[in-house]
């Protein structure tokens, strides 16, 4: 079973958000990461660059596959983890911790409110696991 | 579940166990990585030992009178130079030079040879050799199903097997083989493989795979810090990427030639092979396209079919492209225009629409100690 922290919201692309006020840090999931398999490398935006929701804002790659990363909310990016460009494996093993990947500073922080809770993705990936 | 559709190995059920996560590969359900992932089974098969279920591959037997003959007829190496207990690799090339596929070739005896195929190409591999066969006193035998095939291999691995055999593994030359048994249980142990490290392909009947798979394990010390693991899919095709071994349905299809794919080292152009004459003609003429290895200079990964670009001219593909787990760099083949194919020529690869920079190197791009 995937770990899905209670305290997080979470996308049907298996990204995770972090909310304080008007900030969301945003990473992937436990079942993502187990899914790709080692990651060897995170592409992430530019601090500065806008993003509607929806779009992609980076990628990140197993030996073996290319996926892309969404952001389910509209914003600024304000700051990337750039330890990710030497230590890619740490999405691997800490994909909520130090694995996270940027911080989006949100245009509508209501935005979040209307993505999965933590009981509303564990049901979801059973949902497509069947 | 696994799909009723795909075709499965005698190991399909140990795979599962071992945590194998299963994927479709040419239509057989196959283990692509087991829980250690892809990056730890590749170097554990550098620095010590791996094990891989490829009884998958298809397994033809030759026999009769002009067993030799027919084989060389069909493959681009000599068949003749081989002798008793001997193994090449070679290729199945259609009128026009390009590959059917890329086989082995056992010598048994002068009139008896084993091909070894691809797993996907099997079928259309052995419609291609029994229509040819009219003319020729042979008998041949379509007997994948018969065998089970699990390769060793890594510093490790001759060490491990002779402790389950009396053969004397160190005396087996590289592509040579010998009828033994492992375990008690007749096999051929063939000094081969697809990694670039030291090790052996081991064929016995298909009801022994479990057993010889899990004594192998166990001789290996599977579950010890340093000890042998499974590997799937993803670790055999990083493995043979870094040692620049051809793939089929990369660096050689039915649009690519062995010449262009430098494979001319098995093309014995004094032999008259079907294709021979194209071949011939090609290297007379001198190719247009060359196989080369690249190594990325810019940060990315170019995969599989990414274009190349040389001074803003879209001018050829990557054929395997993807991380190199043992030399930590991101690598690749491709083909380029022949008079850009030099070590140092720098290339762009079009990864989702950046251009990113490359350098041809030379290959292997790995190659072990002896």
């Amino acid at each position: 079973m995937s770990n899905i922290p209670d305290n997080l919201k979470y996308s049907k692309d298996h990204e995770w958000l972090n909310v304080e006020g008007d900030t969301a840090t945003l990473g992937i999931t436990d079942y993502a990461q187990e899914a790709l398999g080692d990651v060897v490398y995170v592409e992430l935006p530019n601090e500065g660059e806008n993003f509607n929701a929806h779009d992609a804002f980076g990628s990140v790659e197993s030996v073996k596959a290319v996926s892309e990363i969404f952001t389910p909310v509209a914003g600024e990016v304000i700051e990337t983890n750039e330890d990710l460009n030497d230590t890619p494996e740490v999405v691997n093993d800490d994909p909520y911790g130090d694995g996270w990947m940027v911080k989006i500073k949100m245009d509508n922080s209501g935005e979040a409110d209307a993505l999965l809770s933590a009981e509303e993705y564990a049901e979801f990936l059973e949902s497509e696991e069947e | 579940m696994s799909d009723p559709n795909l075709q499965k190995t005698p190991l399909n059920a140990v795979h599962r166990e071992l945590g194998g996560k299963m994927v479709d590969f040419g239509g057989w359900d196959m283990p692509v990585l087991y829980p250690a992932g892809t990056i730890k089974e590749h170097i554990r098969t550098r620095t010590s030992s791996g094990l891989f279920d490829v009884s998958h591959m298809g397994e033809i037997h030759v026999d009769g009178k002009d067993a030799i003959p027919f084989v060389n007829h069909l493959t681009t190496n000599n068949v003749e130079k081989l002798v008793d207990g001997q193994a090449h690799y070679s290729a199945l090339t259609y009128v026009n030079g390009t590959v059917v596929d890329d086989l082995l070739v056992y010598r048994f005896g002068p009139e008896r040879l084993l091909l070894v195929v691809n797993a996907a190409t099997q079928d259309k591999d052995w419609e291609w050799i029994r229509s040819h066969s009219d003319g020729f006193d042979v008998d041949l035998r379509h007997a994948s199903t018969e065998y089970c095939q699990i390769a060793i291999q890594g510093p490790s691995a001759l060490g491990i097997l002779q402790g389950l055999t009396d053969t004397p593994l160190d005396e087996i030359k590289y592509y040579h083989f010998s009828n033994g048994t492992v375990d008690g249980v007749a096999s051929i142990i063939s000094r081969t493989g697809y990694t670039g490290e030291d090790g052996f392909e081991v064929y016995a009947d298909a009801s022994e795979a479990v057993r010889l798979w899990n004594k192998m394990l166990d001789a290996g010390n599977y579950g010890s810090e340093d000890g042998i693991l499974p590997c799937g899919l993803a670790a055999r095709n990083t493995l043979r990427l870094e040692a620049a071994m051809s793939l089929y349905g990369h660096e050689i299809s039915e649009d690519i030639t062995p010449l262009e794919a430098n494979l001319g080292w098995i093309c014995k152009l004094t032999t008259d092979f079907i294709g021979r004459d194209a071949l011939a003609e090609q290297k007379r003429a001198g190719l247009t396209r060359k196989l080369v290895g690249f190594e990325m200079t810019d940060r990315g990964i170019a995969r599989d079919g990414f274009d190349i670009y040389i001074d803003d001219r879209k001018s050829g593909f990557v054929t395997s492209g993807s991380p190199a787990p043992f030399l930590k760099k991101n690598i690749g083949l491709a083909f380029v225009p022949a008079e850009f194919a030099n070590i140092g020529q720098e290339i762009k690869i079009d990864v989702r629409g950046k251009m990113l920079a490359a350098e041809i190197v030379p290959t292997p791009f790995y190659k072990r100690a002896k």
